[in-house]
């Protein structure tokens, strides 16, 4: 596979995972998935607490160092290369040149709590593409009005409310323009008064062509959004499909039982 | 007690100039110890996060060694035994003065190690993740991300330190340092004013310490409640 | 001579001297832990009293002491009470001056533990039908010491280090023996190197206790 972003041809999928495995010690949490997303396309990861979605969400931004298997983004390998015929783990610089593209929103937020909103939204773009502050704020300032917080640019993150701090958090991955978000239980955090202005913004981002990977317990917005839905259990990928059919017509025991347990809540 | 202003009035003319002078001494003495101590006290911390053990080991060794000697001691050691270990080489460079920064240096920097530690350690790992992801290499994280929150968390502990430290450079007069105990034991004695010249001597360091405290104490104040 | 050479001819001489003068070192800083523990809850009542008459006075001693060097505190103590009749021994002025300034401390641990609980506490007790007096001792009390009990000790291991400047007074404790042997030896590395180690053999398991307690404080909240 070549290094050149030449993937970006019709037909070829933006994300490209191959039989991925994770170990922690003798626990195996992913145990060979396999998965593409095409640009522009939404999928909604659903399952069990443990399932793996969410250890699969972070492989794909090389949080966590995948045991086996391969992902690739656009064509290039994401957090290693190759070199003859090995494999071999990227550099910090390499792998910090990588994530720049792929855009992560924490279940926690994540905000930094040093940083004004604008801060938060402007400090990678400033401190990672080198833009000047003047271009930086100017593009953080369309980003927070973008998820409706442009009046609370100047407010620290713990003067914001939850839903507000994912907003920001949202607007700060924005502002790098990644050619593919992942969202790891954005709204679980929150109140469930705060979970709509989430997701509002979510389905505002999806609507503009954003290609998305979301992790979530929100069924009722993954089958609003998603393209496709893949239910995982016991870090295998048990189900998938287009959302409707996943969602209300699932050919599986598994994720009947696991959607039923879900809408008793 | 009744003579205490009188003797002030006949006698500050001549033992205050005297004393700020020999303050200098304190403040150069404390003034460079703290660098020491800022500098060991970094390096130790790093060591004590290591992932080698023999490193980790050590940094602890250095820390409960440094915490757990009297400063005295630590004084007496640096000062008069490597000298004695070390008779060939040439040690007339080492004054009395390098003697007590490295000794004052050496314990702030056992202090110190573990104040940086627990300011690294109070950070969430949510916040390396945050700033990787979004493309930040370990260096630039560490110093965009991390080391700006590190530093409030740090910061009012290092100064109650700061102020502790000032007044630890009073035990240099025990290896002989010219500082302002010093001056003011001569004093004293060939004036036969112990109590005058040792609470004029208190006034002094609480003059150069409590300015600190209170700022101190306002830094506490402004980060507690931006927090 | 060499270091090894000096070890085994005056080794035994040494450690049976600085030994010797353990019995002070500890009188000292148990002298001065009880005095500051008596004088500090003193200090830490008119401190969060409502009374500005006692509230000031406990503050003004509150911050000289702790904004003072304890040398100095000795030296006023040790040379100045003189000039106003009073002539204390050097254990004496050890023990008042290292107490006093402990006092200021240890107040500041005392009024951490007593606001460190919260005022729900004493409504439920009162609330149950317990007078002020047992709430305090069965629920105010108990939960105050466990608070208090790790800085106390980390309060004890600065004591007990701080005596080792009270030679300089006059205290025959082991500081003081080292510099005596030093000057009757005319060798230093190995005489202050084993004061050192002296030292370091009671406080750091004081330190590890101190951390100990405070772990099982923690896994009590």
């Amino acid at each position: 596979m070549s290094k050149a972003g030449d993937g970006a041809a019709a037909g070829q999928p933006l994300l490209r995972i191959e039989d991925l495995q994770k170990k922690f010690g003798d626990l195996e949490v992913l145990c060979g998935v396999s998965l593409n997303v095409a640009r522009g396309e939404k999928v909604s990861i659903i399952g069990p607490s443990g399932s793996g979605k969410t250890t699969l969400l972070r492989c794909i931004n090389y949080l966590e160092k995948p045991s086996a298997g391969h992902i690739y983004i656009d064509g290039t390998l994401i957090g290693e290369k190759k070199s003859g015929d090995r494999f071999i783990h990227l550099t910090d610089r390499e792998l910090a040149r990588e994530r720049q593209e792929i855009g992560f929103v924490f279940q926690r937020f994540n905000l930094f709590p040093h940083l004004t909103a604008l801060g938060n939204v402007t400090v990678a773009p400033m401190r990672v593409l080198n833009l000047s502050r003047e271009a930086a704020e100017a593009r953080g300032r369309d980003m927070l009005q973008k998820v409706g917080l442009s009046h609370k640019a100047d407010e620290y993150p713990e003067r914001l409310s939850g839903g507000q701090q994912q907003r920001v958090a949202i607007a700060r991955v924005l502002a790098m323009q990644p050619k593919l978000m992942l969202f790891d239980e954005a709204t679980s955090a929150l109140d469930p008064e705060l979970i709509g202005e989430v997701l509002r913004v979510m389905r505002q981002l999806a609507e503009e062509g954003a290609t998305m990977v979301i992790v979530t317990h929100e069924i009722q917005f993954a089958s609003e959004v998603s393209d496709r839905v893949i239910f995982m259990d016991q870090g295998r990928i048990v189900e998938q499909g287009l959302s409707r059919e996943v969602l209300f017509k699932p050919k599986e025991a598994r994720t009947r039982e696991f959607l039923k347990h879900i809408q008793d809540r | 007690m009744l003579e205490l202003p009188q003797i002030y009035a006949e006698n500050i003319h001549r033992w205050l100039p005297e004393l700020l002078y020999y303050s200098l001494m304190t403040l150069k003495i404390g003034f460079f110890s703290f660098i020491v101590a800022v500098v060991f006290g970094i390096l130790v911390a790093l060591c004590r996060v290591s992932k080698n053990r023999l490193v980790r080991t050590l940094a602890i060794w250095f820390i409960e060694i440094g915490r757990g000697l009297p400063i005295v001691v630590i004084l007496y050691i640096i000062y008069f035994v490597p000298p004695q270990l070390f008779p060939g080489l040439n040690w007339t460079w080492f004054s009395d003065f390098t003697g007590a920064v490295l000794g004052l240096g050496i314990h702030g920097g056992a202090i110190l190690a573990e104040v940086f530690r627990s300011g690294i350690e109070a950070l969430h790992k949510g916040q390396r993740e945050a700033a990787m992801s979004l493309g930040m290499t370990p260096a630039k994280s560490m110093v965009y991300i991390i080391l700006p929150q590190a530093t409030r968390i740090v910061l009012p502990p290092v100064g109650n330190y700061a102020i502790g430290l000032l007044k630890d450079t009073s035990l240099c007069t025990l290896i002989g340092v010219n500082e302002i105990m010093n001056g003011a034991k001569s004093i004293a004695f060939s004036d036969y004013q112990p109590m005058a010249v040792f609470i004029l001597v208190a006034g002094i360091y609480f003059a150069m310490s409590y300015p600190l405290s209170l700022l101190v104490r306002a830094l506490e104040r402004r980060l507690s409640t931006a927090q | 001579m060499t270091f090894f050479q000096i070890l085994e001819k005056n080794g035994w001489y040494f450690f049976t001297t600085l030994l010797s003068g353990w019995p002070a070192t500890l009188t000292v800083a148990s002298g001065a832990l009880v005095f500051a523990l008596i004088f500090g809850l003193v200090i830490a009542l008119m401190r969060i009293s409502t009374w500005r008459l006692l509230r000031w006075p406990a503050t003004a001693y509150l911050e000289f002491f702790r904004g003072t060097p304890a040398l100095v505190q000795l030296f006023v103590i040790y040379f100045g009470f003189p000039d106003w009749g009073f002539q204390p021994s050097p254990l004496q002025a050890a023990i008042i001056g290292l107490g006093m300034n402990g006092a200021a401390y240890i107040s500041e641990i005392y009024r951490a533990g007593i606001e460190s609980i919260h005022r729900g506490q004493m409504e439920a007790a009162l609330s149950l039908g317990m007078t002020p007096i047992k709430a305090m001792q069965h629920i105010i009390l108990p939960q105050a010491i466990r608070t208090m009990l790790p800085p106390m000790t980390n309060f004890s291991i600065v004591l007990l280090k701080d005596t080792a400047i009270v030679f300089s007074i006059g205290v025959l404790e082991v500081m003081a023996l080292a510099r005596q042997l030093v000057t009757e030896t005319l060798t230093s590395a190995p005489i202050y190197l084993m004061a050192g180690a002296m030292y370091l053999c009671v406080t750091i398991p004081m330190a590890r206790l101190a951390a100990r307690l405070e772990r099982q404080r923690q896994a009590w909240q």
